[in-house]
């Protein structure tokens, strides 16, 4: 199945002496033939968003939502099931100190 | 009803508590059709109703997987189904094969019941799935047992069954390194499922026996299907709360505290096979514990006789194990009775300044327990009524305002 890995956490956090690079993760992932695609996003104060407001489209600054921790990149990965897919996300260095949410794709 | 009806009924009933969870277990399996398996299993019980006053077959569990298989067969044949999918169903255990449990090869039950109870799903749909999957209560009987309306609970059972599919929750039994701890989550659910069925509530003491007996049942399942500490425990420890379910309330239906039961009620069989179990319960998990702490309860002739040194001991490994506040409170009341209620007041003071426990009764209940045995009794009724005004439970909000009007029997 496929999934999307949304790699959250407080882009604000101070998170010296945690080694966050997902170097090693990346090639483990991408050998193991699980990880398809992948990247890193810009902090959210380059974030756009539009809606319609009945025919006009409106713009405005900054993320969807405001929340405590931000989608700050996306991984996209091929797992048997579920628990595959858990096994991988728990091995990415961000899940020390954020939050991984695990989507799968529409209509599998 | 005629004596010949009567035994039909008895038998289907037997096989129905049996072999529902077992039929439904390898369906899904076979199919990956939940509602399938589930309404070819009903179909198969009620096909017994009709055709066993004829006779009752020898093997009433390999008749009963027989009709409900080629149930599914015909109607997943009708919706199109391919034929591949098909020779998969066909090939389910026929009526001759060994029963699952010795031939070595994985229980169906034991790859439901981790799928169930996936730490992906919500608790209260864990506890849905479990009583209707592996139990085989209806959803009108689930939503009485734990207190919420059928439509609620029929919703929360499509939405479980709905994020299994979606999510691709597989249906297998975890691999090793993830098997101790998905294994906690599967003990957590039978536990509160016993707990919803012990915490009796008034006019609705048969569907929630029911959940004893099913959580009762499901640690069996376990305990030959996986036999290790965690799981002996777990069934120890159920057993021997069971033990005094005829004992912990009166005739009028009021809650008896364990330091008045008569003990001559207790459930000397239970005892003894809890006792068994815990034998083969190593190990410091918290079920093993509990039930250790359970055990001096029930092989102590009397309260005062009780070896509560031996339970605050086990009390204070468990609480380093655990680190819950209910624990800690639970320490603090065995400390009173090993020393005297001077010496676990501090203890309570300590659990209420922390904050841990805002909210829970039995926290202000027991301190007024202790003001009362120390003769502070206007001091002890304040604690009883602030008490009162958190518990929810009709039996304990009873036993509460009796305390509060007579005091400690």
């Amino acid at each position: 199945m496929k999934y999307l890995l949304l790699i959250c956490g407080d882009e604000n956090g101070d998170f010296s002496g945690v080694d966050l690079d997902p170097t090693a993760w990346v090639e483990e992932m991408t050998a193991r033939g699980v990880r398809k695609d992948g990247d890193r996003l810009a902090p959210t104060s380059a974030a756009t968003t539009v809606r319609m407001d009945g025919a006009s489209v409106l713009v405005s600054d900054g993320p969807f939502a405001e929340t405590k921790e931000q989608v700050g990149g996306f991984d996209i990965i091929e797992a048997a099931d579920l628990d595959e897919a858990i096994e991988i996300a728990s091995k990415h260095p961000v899940v020390q100190i954020g939050t991984i949410e695990i989507r799968p794709f529409w209509g599998q | 009803m005629t004596e010949r009806d009567a035994g039909v009924d008895e038998a289907v009933a037997a096989a129905f508590r049996t072999e529902w969870g077992r039929i439904v277990a390898t369906l899904i399996r076979t199919t990956g059709d939940w509602d399938l398996a589930e309404e070819c299993a009903q179909d198969a019980f009620a096909r017994a109703l009709e055709t066993w006053p004829a006779g009752i077959p020898d093997k009433p569990g390999a008749w009963l997987t027989t009709v409900a298989r080629n149930r599914a067969l015909d109607r997943m044949r009708r919706a199109g189904v391919e034929a591949a999918k098909l020779r998969e169903v066909a090939a389910l255990p026929g009526p001759d094969a060994p029963a699952a449990d010795d031939s070595g090869i994985v229980d169906d039950r034991l790859r439901l019941v981790f799928t169930c109870c996936h730490p992906a799903l919500p608790v209260e749909a864990r506890v849905a799935l479990t009583l209707r999957t592996l139990a085989g209560l209806t959803t009108a009987e689930i939503a009485r047992a734990l207190l919420t309306s059928e439509p609620t609970m029929a919703k929360r059972l499509v939405r479980a069954k709905h994020k299994i599919r979606a999510a691709g929750i597989p249906y297998r039994v975890p691999a090793a390194e993830a098997l101790p701890e998905r294994l906690d989550g599967v003990l957590a659910v039978v536990y509160l499922l016993f707990n919803e069925g012990y915490a009796a509530s008034a006019g609705e003491v048969l569907i929630r026996r029911r959940l004893c007996d099913e959580a009762l049942r499901l640690a069996g399942l376990l305990v030959r299907l996986l036999p290790c500490s965690e799981t002996f425990g777990l069934a120890a420890l159920l057993l021997l709360q069971h033990s005094r379910r005829d004992a912990r309330v009166d005739r009028h239906g009021r809650l008896v505290t364990l330091d008045q039961q008569d003990r001559s009620r207790w459930d000397q069989e239970a005892i003894d096979d809890g006792l068994a179990l815990l034998e083969r319960a190593g190990g410091e998990g918290p079920y093993a514990l509990q039930a250790r702490i359970a055990a001096c309860h029930a092989t102590a002739p009397t309260a005062r006789t009780t070896d509560w040194r031996r339970i605050v001991d086990l009390y204070t490994t468990l609480l380093e194990v655990t680190g819950s506040p209910v624990v800690a409170l639970n320490r603090a009341v065995a400390v009173g009775m090993a020393h005297g209620p001077q010496a676990n007041l501090s203890l309570v003071e300590e659990l209420e300044s922390s904050g841990d426990l805002a909210g829970y009764h039995l926290l202000p209940a027991v301190r007024g327990d202790l003001l009362e045995r120390s003769g502070r009794l206007d001091e002890a009724r304040e604690s009883y009524a602030r008490a009162l005004a958190l518990a929810t439970n009709e039996p304990d909000r009873d036993h509460l305002r009796r305390l509060i009007a007579h005091g400690r029997p």
